[in-house]
């Protein structure tokens, strides 16, 4: 046995990362960040809204969520459309209730089959991103990069048009890219997007077109990774968001600004036997007055200040 | 193939000769972060892939990053905290991409022990000239960078081959942290025949296999580590053990699990019977103090493989 002499070779191996796109910095050296108004802990309220076609082709994955039994799932389609019925207004009431203001990634697909959704969602002014196609449309190393280019002007166009705004954030389904994808969303006017977890705070990711800011979004709070990939408890759910906070607004009190970034689907959360328990947690963070709750252009504003300032 | 690994003989915990710690700890405790670096878009083993999808796996390649951006520093405020000294388990190509960390763990005199090149590097399919010089280049690493003879090996991503143990110890190698057999130090049979030992490194401890192995809850993670220690710290009354937590910051560091972790630290730390070690320092005095009457031990009553 035997390998390739290439296997013992190391060509990028020296000071920071092993690519171009950012550059290597440790989050504890980097100038303390202000949010508005003395604050130190920025909530981003980030909610899914996905739309799973029945006929998944899965190439060359499934999506996280997606269709898994033999055609058709009606079992899981109607999973996830319940949270586009019953469990997104679920959400809604809590947020006005709160006071929170979140953002909403959105599916083309799903605004172009419920207007209804759509419109109700831009009239309350929240900020609104792009997630891409659809939940069946990944992009990913392999794609063709002209197929790639439609893909986001497809869903950019249809997302701009139904919701009157200019949506300048991106989610990648999945948060799954190629290696074109970055360089794609600056072309099509996209300034930040969310699919780099590699971080608490934002950065700057470079691209052949220019910079992006990256928002890490984290996975390892979302509901989907704890409630589906890790089978905790709804209870387990909201105790993991307390601590997290009350980590982050410990860290933020010594070190300057911090980023609470909830990514949530209504699908899951939206149940009834769930969503007291996403209220209970945000009913914790809320009621402390560190808390800057905005959305993700806002809080990437206030951070560009920062870096500028 | 073996049937066997070969490496040791079955030995019952009953009856052993006593292993007396410094200051007649009953148990040595020894962190060890494993401080890793995963290459975006690797060179191809045959035998395994580095990533569950096409480069980019942004999600794969992101997760880890996570660690030495934003975890390590937490992590290693952790440890400060309670006077530990982490044993690292290095990617030792990380001594070229982020000097900043390596500088701030030699500070604090923490030891740094091979964990291969990288870890998206496996020695699957490795001959043994591959396999030895990857393990030279690791122990060079480490000494250029940090001035220490790298002591101890966890096979970057746990990859191994049937000579690496031999390969390890005569690259100056005291011990393996591979293999999860035992409780206490063991002896380890390599062809030449030198001193070289397996320190008790954990699996069942280790933050990965909890959290993304057996899907854990932060809480309870912190629950198990207390537990495994008071069985050991009582036990160990008797003859000395060894306990180890692996970490990784891309996973104990996230906001919501370190207090959980940080709590079971300052219970263990809280308790007198304890030595707080370091790999390296657990395998010099185990060697020095307790080897030859090991080997003497099995001799007379185990099963030789």
């Amino acid at each position: 046995m035997t390998l390739d002499k290439s296997y013992l070779e190391y060509p990028r191996r020296g000071y920071g990362m092993d690519h171009e796109r950012y550059d290597w910095s440790m989050l504890s050296d980097r100038k303390a960040v202000q949010w508005p108004d003395g604050k130190t802990v920025a909530l981003w309220v980030n909610v899914a809204l996905q739309y799973f076609p029945l006929n998944q082709k899965g190439k060359p994955f499934p999506p996280p969520g997606g269709m898994s039994t033999a055609y058709p799932d009606l079992r899981h389609y109607t999973l996830r459309d319940y949270g586009n019925r019953i469990g997104i207004f679920r959400f809604l009431k809590a947020f006005d209730r709160l006071g929170i203001r979140p953002t909403f990634a959105v599916n083309a697909r799903l605004a172009e089959r419920y207007p209804y959704l759509i419109e109700r969602i831009a009239e309350r002014g929240d900020e609104i991103l792009s997630h891409g196609w659809d939940m069946d449309t990944p992009h990913y190393g392999g794609l063709d990069a002209s197929e790639e280019a439609a893909q986001i002007g497809r869903s950019l166009d249809v997302l701009r048009e139904s919701t009157g705004q200019t949506v300048t954030g991106w989610l990648s389904p999945g948060k799954s890219q190629s290696g074109s994808t970055p360089e794609l969303l600056v072309r099509h006017g996209i300034e930040y997007m969310c699919d780099w977890i590699n971080d608490d705070m934002p950065y700057t990711f470079r691209t052949e077109h220019g910079d992006i800011t990256a928002m890490p979004l984290s996975t390892e709070l979302e509901d989907r990774f704890i409630l589906m990939n890790n089978l905790h408890s709804e209870s387990e759910y909201a105790d993991q968001i307390i601590d997290a906070f009350d980590f982050l607004s410990t860290e933020a009190s010594a070190e300057g600004g911090r980023l609470l970034a909830l990514n949530l689907h209504p699908w899951l959360l939206g149940q009834p036997h769930r969503i007291g328990q996403l209220e209970r947690a945000l009913e914790h963070i809320l009621a402390r007055d560190c808390v800057w709750t905005a959305g993700a252009s806002e809080i990437l504003k206030a951070w560009l200040a920062a870096q500028n300032g | 193939m073996r049937e066997d690994p070969g490496l040791y003989d079955y030995w019952p915990y009953e009856n052993r000769p006593r292993i007396r710690w410094p200051n007649n700890a009953r148990v040595a405790l020894w962190v060890a972060p494993n401080i890793e670096f995963y290459e975006l878009d690797p060179a191809v083993n045959p035998h395994r892939a580095a990533w569950p999808k096409p480069v980019p796996d942004v999600h794969g390649y992101a997760t880890r990053d996570y660690g030495n951006r934003v975890g390590h520093m937490r992590m290693m405020r952790v440890l400060d905290k309670y006077g530990v000294r982490g044993s690292i388990s290095l990617s030792t190509a990380l001594c070229e991409h982020h000097p900043e960390i390596i500088e701030l763990c030699k500070e604090r005199n923490w030891e740094f022990f091979s964990h291969g090149i990288y870890n998206t590097r496996y020695t699957y399919g490795m001959d043994e000239a591959q396999e030895r010089s990857m393990i030279q280049d690791a122990v060079d690493t480490i000494h250029k960078h940090t001035g220490q003879q790298c002591a101890g090996y966890l096979a970057p991503a746990l990859t191994h081959t049937e000579v690496t143990m031999d390969l390890f110890a005569e690259a100056g190698g005291l011990y393996t942290c591979d293999l999860f057999h035992d409780d206490q130090p063991t002896p380890v049979h390599v062809r030449s025949g030198k001193k070289f030992i397996s320190v008790p490194y954990s699996l069942e401890m280790n933050d990965t296999i909890v959290y993304v192995v057996n899907k854990i809850e932060p809480r309870r993670y912190g629950e198990m580590i207390k537990a495994n220690f008071d069985r050991l710290y009582a036990e160990g009354k008797d003859n000395g053990v060894v306990m180890c937590v692996p970490l990784h910051a891309y996973q104990v560091s996230h906001p919501h699990r370190l207090k959980a972790f940080e709590e079971a630290l300052e219970y263990m730390t809280g308790h007198p019977d304890v030595w707080v070690t370091t790999g390296r320092e657990i395998a010099e005095h185990y060697i020095e103090h307790h080897y030859d009457e090991a080997v003497e031990d099995i001799k007379k009553r185990g099963v030789r493989s």
